[in-house]
């Protein structure tokens, strides 16, 4: 038996160690991908020629992308990297669309069909200013006109043919700032219009063909300038002066400088202080004013005239000429659930050449953005499309009063991410019928056979997949045996929650935050809230959603209390103070509602839910709430504990003033906190002891309030070729939380950040980059208990000579030994995490996002402290590799096979019922979603578990019974007549 | 693995006598605030033609990563790429393409010889005369299918039941052959007197 066993393991071994793979015709059965863009900053139509139409879009995300204009569909897209914020986007002779990033320094063009980049051009820039792009619109194609770009103090002109930088010119004088480069369209003179220190106006003329300053001008304006300008024609532009009560049209036709100002009391009853909106209309500029919108139409003369104003709520596209002389101009305004899209006349406000109202989704909330396209309909008349960004990010298009397309951008920019169980089937609903009859039901396994043997033709194939996907049931919305169904609750930047099925990944429902005290809060965190499953069964699942007022930390906070089942916010409320630190406490109460304390920036907490129960629960644990924080830039950890109830008139009972019980001080000049880390709260650890393969026993060390802190040198802080490996060193702690005790330090001399940990159980494992190998490394600590090292007498433990039982507290000092070895990684790696399982008895898998935007999925067993050159036949029976310096990429251990979860920022993942299966879910610009079974699916039969074979081997078997029995009894009889 | 061709052009060194001639350029422009210590690192991505297949497709997606992130850049049709305003030092280029392997290159750049570069590749030091990336081997992110085959058939667990029965269908009778008839006979009657024949009464070794 010791044998067979000897023998069968290496194979099983052999087998487990590639756990994830993935055959071709698998992909996209338990996972799926989606891809988004972000919310959209600019937009360019391309739609003159015929054939396909598209929109050039760039996003908050730093993508640029070309989408179809028909179906919304992305044709090609590219993420640039996070420092390379773009500028603007513009369409150069008819086949290049040009980007500018990076603050005007970098310039690129893309060919229009492919999305291949043609040329990139690295812009002279010497200090932070305004970048402006100005593409030329040129309907000759053959002929090149310069690209202007204003950026970084400097005018450049680059051909667009390749990007060669014709001409450049300094305008990085002291003070100056360069407002708007103007071209009147045919001439060759361009107009660069700045301020010198906000009190003086600045014209240069330059000739666009060789860059040299005709003429300058200059005239100092008293009052000052706030900034805020609009340029109303190629000659004039308006600006508001310092006191934002006064407009002040400047024109500078042929180079001479003139100022006219016009309070804007003389404009507007009520006046206010004014505000220029960003639209660009000729002739016209919008002002905002107390709160209403003002056109105000700009005369010849510079003299300023209010042609119409219209209410808050109103956003405006740029304007676009419709004919010869005439340009048009979009706006939108919401009234109830609809909105209304306005196209109209500049010249004309009473023209409106189109209106249509369209019925609005309320969680979409406000428009923000208008795109405005034309085009001739077949009676020659002019048609209008707008392109419309949402106040949730999402993008809609806008044609004959219907919504053609819409895409929910929210979702390139997931905050937090959490998940959460599907109602239970309800009785009386009946199950789905998968398979009809028997006959279908066996052609479907049939075919699967023949799918599996490779016998199956390309038509059979589709038909497997459809067949797979139908059979698999995977996407109702209600719980299934194995947990495999699931919402994945995602919250976004712009204060939206959405939950996805994990089947494939549609929108279940999506829900606005909302909030009295602030127009829009901004999503911070997610919380389970109340997940009944002893008691209050008759309630639903419900989620916390942390918001915030604005983007500093002090801001007050929003609670907001969502259903998770409907999608229905249960209530919210905003809370009247700020919110730094959400802790969810080990207890529920009655109604199994979560108790969370929220930490404020005065140094409070507060508890949630506001109950009587929840603060008797509470009064009980009082003396056993401990927490930490983390203030990164002074280099202290500090641990709190609860003082008492807070004094003062503001205050209620559920808030309380907390002590400080330890601090650990970094040395600034030697250490800076770069990265801090513990255990996911919920993970479930199955066995508390390892047994090694000499039957000795090692115990982890699992406690919950374990932190992960690593610091460089504060040189090493910077990137990688900033620092000489001499000078940069990492060093890692293991802090215990309760106590402040540092239970392990180890030094990465020559090492430097960014470090990327995942802690689980009772090891972390690191990334960070060596500099004197100048690689990347991956290190793994365990942190073993020495004090129950003793327990492993069989006789100790029958005869109750044990500590087992001994209550376990973070006060004594705790015995602990470290394992720790180091391996070399090959990539730069952008984020990790692990595999969690229910019950925490399937091995473990990392899950290393690459910066490839690729997930790899790396056995445990690889960053195994154990790890020796020549495991012995015991160890390597037990499943030890044997050490190589660096860690293996196997290409079919990619989970996200052949996508890319581009921008990936973060992975989240939940265990299923089913022991062996994780969910994994990705999130980034783009989502991923998979199921692991990082052991393979040793608990159930895998999909593709061929019946069709089985009943064949039945029928065979009882076949062959059958005639056995026939034969023998036929046999019996000769031999009793012999 | 694969060669690094090393008759094309000659191009890194090119590179260099180009940020040379353009940092001189710099310096003598009036205002050069902060550009006499940036470089600028040109090379080049190739992907051999054996796999030219999606070629084209896939060379838009590729990606070319300086110092895990810092810098992200593109390549152009010809396969070339530029990371400016680089300072000196050592740095560390990463090639993102679907399908492909690249290793990780350390760059050095030169102060003093005023952005000489100068490559290694770190996964199998090999150093580099000029900047030319290409994939240490191709990936595959799919396992192969197995062609149909007999024994993957006679290994998986039905096809080990079958051949567990036909073995004790055709074998068996041809071991109760072997009994002898006498055993045989008390056999048969043992069973008679149990009722409910059972395989182990019939093996020979049970008794």
């Amino acid at each position: 038996m010791a044998i067979r066993v000897f023998l069968l393991l290496p194979v099983f071994l052999s087998s487990a160690i590639v756990s994830f793979s993935l055959y071709e015709d698998q992909a996209g059965l338990a996972d799926w991908h989606q891809r988004y863009i972000g919310k959209v900053k600019h937009a360019v139509f391309h739609t003159q020629k015929t054939g396909r139409k598209r929109v050039i879009v760039s996003t908050e995300e730093n993508v640029v992308a070309s989408l179809d204009l028909r179906h919304g569909e992305i044709f090609w897209r590219h993420v640039l990297g996070t420092k390379d914020a773009i500028d603007g986007v513009g369409i150069a002779l008819g086949k290049y669309v040009i980007t500018l990033s990076s603050e005007g320094s970098t310039l690129r063009a893309w060919n229009l069909p492919d999305g291949q980049m043609v040329w990139e051009t690295a812009l002279h820039s010497a200090h932070h200013s305004k970048s402006l792009l100005s593409v030329p619109i040129n309907l000759k194609v053959d002929k090149d006109y310069p690209i202007t770009v204003f950026g970084g103090g400097y005018l450049h002109a680059v051909s667009a043919l390749d990007g060669e930088v014709l001409w450049e010119k300094d305008f990085t004088a002291e003070g100056f700032e360069v407002q708007r480069v103007l071209q009147p369209l045919g001439s060759t003179v361009i107009y660069v219009l700045g301020f010198v220190n906000l009190s003086e106006a600045v014209v240069y003329q330059i000739d666009s063909k060789s860059g040299e300053v005709l003429a300058q001008k200059s005239m100092a304006f008293p009052g000052g300038f706030s900034g805020e300008i609009s340029s109303v024609s190629s000659d004039k532009v308006v600006v508001l002066d310092s006191t934002k009560s006064i407009l002040v049209t400047i024109g500078f036709l042929d180079g001479d400088i003139s100022f006219q100002k016009t309070p804007i009391s003389d404009l507007v009853e009520d006046s206010g202080n004014a505000e220029i909106l960003s639209p660009l209309l000729s002739n016209m500029l919008a002002v905002k004013v107390n709160k209403r919108t003002v056109f105000v139409k700009v005369g010849g003369e510079g003299k300023l005239e209010v042609v119409d104003s219209l209410s808050d709520e109103t956003a405006m596209s740029d304007s676009l000429a419709v004919a010869d002389d005439q340009e048009a101009f979009a706006s939108v305004h919401h009234e109830g659930s609809k909105i209304h899209l306005m196209v109209k006349l500049v010249n004309e406000l009473d023209n409106v050449l189109l209106r249509e109202t369209i019925e609005m989704d309320q969680h979409r909330g406000r428009v923000h953005k208008v795109f405005m396209n034309n085009y001739i309909r077949t009676d020659r008349s002019n048609g209008f499309r707008a392109l419309i960004v949402m106040e949730d990010h999402s993008l809609l298009l806008l044609q004959q009063g219907a919504i053609v397309w819409s895409r929910e951008e929210g979702l390139a920019s997931v905050t937090d991410v959490t998940t959460a169980e599907l109602p239970v089937e309800k009785d009386g609903v009946s199950v789905a019928k998968v398979e009809h009859t028997l006959f279908e039901w066996l052609k479907g396994h049939v075919l699967k056979l023949k799918g599996s043997l490779l016998l199956a033709s390309p038509e059979d194939v589709v038909a497997i997949q459809e067949l797979r996907v139908k059979s698999s049931g995977k996407n109702k919305l209600t719980r299934d045996h194995n947990g495999f169904r699931k919402l994945i609750l995602a919250l976004t930047r712009g204060g939206k929650l959405f939950a996805l099925h994990t089947g494939d990944g549609r929108i279940v429902w999506s829900m606005l935050l909302k909030s009295q005290a602030c127009e829009r809060p901004n999503g911070i965190s997610l919380y389970q809230w109340q997940v009944p499953h002893h008691h209050a069964m008759d309630k639903n699942p419900s989620v916390l959603v942390v918001g915030r007022c604005g983007s500093d930390s002090s801001a007050p906070g929003v609670l907001s209390f969502v259903d998770v089942y409907t999608g229905k916010e249960i209530t919210s409320s905003d809370i009247g103070h700020s919110v730094v630190q959400v802790l969810p406490l080990p207890f529920t109460d009655s109604t199994e509602q979560r108790l969370h304390l929220i930490a404020d920036t005065v140094g409070h907490v507060h508890l949630y839910p506001k109950t009587s129960e929840a603060l008797s629960i509470f009064q009980r644990e009082f003396q056993n709430i401990y927490w930490y924080t983390v203030e990164a830039d002074d280099g202290i950890i500090r641990g709190h504990v609860m003082k008492s109830s807070c004094s003062g008139e503001t205050a209620d009972e559920y808030c309380f003033t907390t002590r400080e019980l330890w601090t650990v001080v970094f040395p600034s000049e030697s250490e800076k906190i770069i990265s801090t880390l513990t255990r996911k709260s919920n993970e479930v650890v199955h066995t508390q002891a390892k047994v090694n393969t000499d039957q000795d026993l090692l115990y982890k060390y699992v406690s919950k309030n374990l932190l992960f802190v690593a610091t460089v040198s504060p040189k090493g802080a910077g990137e990688i070729g900033s620092v000489t490996p001499e000078e940069s060193s990492l060093v890692v702690y293991l802090i215990d939380t309760i106590t402040g005790r540092i239970l392990h330090r180890l030094s990465h001399q020559g090492c430097q950040g960014p470090v990327h940990a995942v802690f689980s159980e009772n090891w972390v494992v690191y990334h960070y980059f060596n500099l004197r190998a100048h690689k990347y490394e991956v290190t793994v600590v365990e942190i073993y208990d020495q004090s129950r090292a003793e327990n492993k007498n069989v006789w100790k433990l029958i005869l109750g000579k044990h500590n087992l039982t001994a209550p376990i507290t973070s006060y004594s000092r705790p015995e602990v030994f470290t394992k720790s070895q180091s391996y070399f990684f090959a990539q730069s790696v952008k984020t990790i995490a692990v595999t969690s399982t229910a019950k925490g008895i399937t091995s473990k898998q990392l899950l290393i996002g690459t910066i490839g935007d690729q997930i790899l999925a790396l056995d445990k067993r690889f960053v195994d402290p154990r790890r020796t050159l020549n495991p012995s036949q015991a160890e390597k029976e037990e499943g030890i590799i044997p050490l190589t310096d660096s860690l293996p990429i196997i290409p079919q251990s990619y989970v996200t096979h052949s996508h890319r979860v581009e921008g990936l920022r973060g992975i989240v993942t939940a265990p299923s019922k089913l022991e062996s299966t994780t969910h994994v879910f990705a999130y980034g610009v783009d989502l991923f979603y998979t199921r692991l079974a990082p052991s393979k699916t040793y608990d159930s039969l895998t999909d593709d578990f061929s019946y069709a074979l089985l009943l064949i081997t039945i029928v065979v078997l009882v076949a062959a019974i059958y005639i056995t029995w026939a034969l023998s009894e036929k046999k019996e009889l000769s031999e009793k007549w012999r | 693995m694969a060669p690094i061709l090393r008759s094309t052009s000659l191009l890194a060194l090119f590179v260099c006598h180009i940020s040379l001639f353009f940092c001189f350029f710099v310096s003598n422009l009036p205002i050069s605030s902060g550009s006499e210590d940036s470089y600028t690192i040109t090379g080049r991505v190739r992907i051999p033609a054996s796999t030219v297949i999606g070629h084209a497709a896939k060379f838009s997606n590729i990606k070319v990563i300086l110092n895990g992130g810092q810098n992200v850049t593109f390549l152009r049709p010809d396969g070339y790429f530029t990371f400016h305003k680089v300072p000196a030092g050592t740095h560390l280029i990463e090639v993102y393409a679907m399908g492909y392997f690249f290793s990780p290159v350390r760059v050095d750049v030169s102060a003093r010889h005023h952005g000489k570069v100068q490559a290694t590749l770190t996964e199998t030091r090999r150093s580099l005369t000029e900047l030319v990336l290409e994939p240490l081997r191709p990936e595959q992110y799919y396992e192969m299918r197995e062609p149909f085959n007999v024994m993957a058939i006679a290994k998986s667990p039905m096809g080990l039941m079958v051949g567990f029965m036909v073995v004790v269908v055709f074998l068996m009778p041809k071991l109760m052959e072997n009994i002898d008839p006498e055993e045989m006979k008390s056999a048969q009657e043992q069973m008679r007197s149990q009722g409910v024949p059972s395989l182990t009464s019939l093996l020979p070794a049970s008794r």
